[in-house]
């Protein structure tokens, strides 16, 4: 190990991931080319970029899905890239995943899915009907009442975001990373899943990962926003500096999309 | 002159290509079937999925293969009773029919079955989990996906072969003695003697031999084409015609080994 990477694997109080030349390729389509990425602990990280950049291949990355070709991933300063299946399985208890499309269990019931990780880890230490009731708990806290014997088949895809956030918390991970939470929603919906990420991250002290190209709730509820752009993070930081200074694709992205107005970039200058 | 060139050309291809695909898809299967077996080993032990599995392929198929059975078995009767009267050995129809469906036809054919019904269900479940990112999310709570989805499956389905097999046996023994001795007048006396004369333990361990094989492989054709699904349901829907193709070539490829070692082995 580089004396750099010893550095790196020193527990740090601010970040709780610290991503370090993280490369990624499927055939010859080189999709990661040496990503270097910190996210804060206890805040809402955000991860921009197109479609096709590579954000859902850097989060399958994180959370261990997928080995890269090179480079390390600290988190809490232990690099996650050696680890195989049953020695992640020990570090996976502390993340939680919400998938694009909720990825629920469909032949499990809504109940039974939320259920699902309690009945696999706290067997010894609950009943049956203990887990039923801390499902139902998580569930009502996330305004699903009525829908425990439901199939996710029979719900909106809004709603299976919201189970899939259930399942995702009730074993109360230390960081939740999500995948594009409001795409595919109306504005409504998208606020109040914006505001579910804010209220969970400030309730459960987690770390939020969440990978967005929704410009308008990625400076609405961001403390950290990084922009991955072919295959590299190219501006990371709080939303007022990354806007103050933003790369030329950045630049792009947000006026393209119309939720923030960015000064002009000569008065930026002048200023 | 030109399209028949490339026409030959892409045969040529072909032909050189199998070879490979088929040791690449072969040595995914065993590198599925060692880690299957790995995480097989470590606790949890899931029962409840292994006796879930059990009745989905075992219970479920149940009907099929009885169905199935007196049919051929019955047709087998009847076509046996012609040939062997041309030597007047009729008497030996029984013989005939048992030794054949013990050791051959009916491992053979449950698995076939089974393969179509049950195998192919695995890769349509296992590959609509894979691409719906359900498999994935095993993972991510800390659930090897490996150990929860195929372990059980592998399992269920090498015990649940040689049962079926044995059930398929005495139904299609039930057809030939319908078609041989109530149809076509063979006499029941001398049936049922050849039968039980002629046929003896060796015969139906071979048969359930080769279903415990049978079992375990059309399981781990429908699990592995599942589990490594790509591309939506197109790519579901690829995997579960592979799987149907894969087995049932393995299968039959198998049986002709597996039988030779057997009757070398003295069975
Ligand atoms: N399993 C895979 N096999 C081959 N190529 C892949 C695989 N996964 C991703 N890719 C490629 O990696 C690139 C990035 O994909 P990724 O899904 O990470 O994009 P994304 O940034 O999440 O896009 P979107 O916003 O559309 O979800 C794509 O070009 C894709 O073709
Ligand atoms: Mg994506």
């Amino acid at each position: 190990m580089t004396v750099a990477g010893d550095a790196l694997a020193q527990r740090s109080e601010r970040f709780q991931i610290r991503v370090r030349g993280l490369e990624r390729s499927f055939g010859s389509q080189q999709v990661l080319g040496g990503v270097d990425l910190d996210l804060e602990r206890g805040r809402i990280n955000l991860v921009i970029g197109g479609s096709g950049a590579g954000k859902s291949v850097l989060l399958k990355l994180l959370i261990g899905l997928i080995k890269p070709d090179a480079g390390q991933i600290y988190v809490d300063g232990e690099d996650i890239v050696p680890l195989d299946d049953f020695a992640l399985n020990r570090l996976r208890p502390k993340f939680g995943m919400v998938f694009q499309y909720a990825a629920l269990f469909d032949s499990m019931t809504v109940e039974e899915n939320v259920m699902f990780p309690l009945l696999e880890h706290r067997r010894r230490q609950l009943s049956r009907a203990q887990i039923r009731e801390v499902a139902r708990a998580k569930l009502e806290a996330l305004g699903l009442v009525g829908i425990e014997r439901k199939f996710p088949a029979e719900l909106s895809g809004g709603m299976r975001k919201r189970v899939g956030l259930a399942r995702a918390i009730v074993m109360e991970p230390e960081i939740l990373f999500y995948d594009e939470p409001t795409t595919g929603l109306d504005p409504v919906a998208t606020k109040n899943v914006d505001e579910m990420i804010q209220e969970i991250a400030e309730k459960l002290k987690v770390t939020s990962v969440v990978i967005s190209h929704d410009m308008a709730s990625t400076f609405r509820i961001g403390h950290r926003v990084s922009m991955l752009y072919k295959g590299q993070i190219i501006a990371s930081g709080s939303p007022h500096e990354v806007l103050a200074d933003p790369p030329a694709p950045l630049r792009e992205f947000v006026e393209t999309s119309g939720a923030v107005t960015l000064p002009p970039a000569r008065e930026l200058v002048q200023r | 002159m030109a399209p028949v060139f490339a026409l030959l050309t892409r045969a040529v291809n072909r032909l050189w290509d199998a070879p490979r695909r088929f040791l690449q898809v072969f040595g995914e299967m065993l590198l599925l079937l060692f880690n299957a077996a790995l995480w097989a080993l470590r606790p949890p032990y899931r029962l409840s999925l292994v006796l879930q599995q059990m009745d989905f392929i075992g219970v479920g198929s149940l009907s099929i293969i009885v169905l199935v059975s007196v049919f051929t078995g019955g047709v087998f009767g009847l076509q046996s009773v012609e040939a062997f009267r041309l030597f007047q050995a009729d008497g030996y129809v029984g013989t005939a029919v048992a030794l054949t469906l013990a050791r051959e036809i009916g491992p053979v054919i449950t698995a076939l079955m089974v393969a179509g019904r049950a195998g192919s269900a695995m890769a349509t479940e296992l590959g609509s989990m894979r691409i719906s990112e359900q498999i994935d999310a095993l993972s991510t709570l800390a659930v090897n996906p490996v150990q929860y989805l195929v372990v059980p499956r592998l399992i269920a389905s090498t015990l649940v072969l040689p049962a079926l097999t044995m059930v398929y046996d005495v139904c299609g023994m039930f057809g030939a003695y319908l078609f041989a001795v109530v149809v076509k007048g063979v006499d029941r006396g001398i049936f049922m003697h050849n039968v039980r004369w002629y046929t003896d333990f060796d015969d139906v361990g071979m048969g359930l031999i080769k279903a415990l094989v049978f079992g375990l492989t059309l399981a781990l054709v429908g699990c592995h084409q599942g589990y490594n699904a790509s591309g939506g349901a197109r790519g579901v829907g690829l995997a579960t015609m592979r799987t149907v193709v894969i087995s049932s070539v393995s299968i039959l490829v198998i049986d002709f080994v597996l039988t030779d070692i057997l009757i070398t082995l003295g069975f």
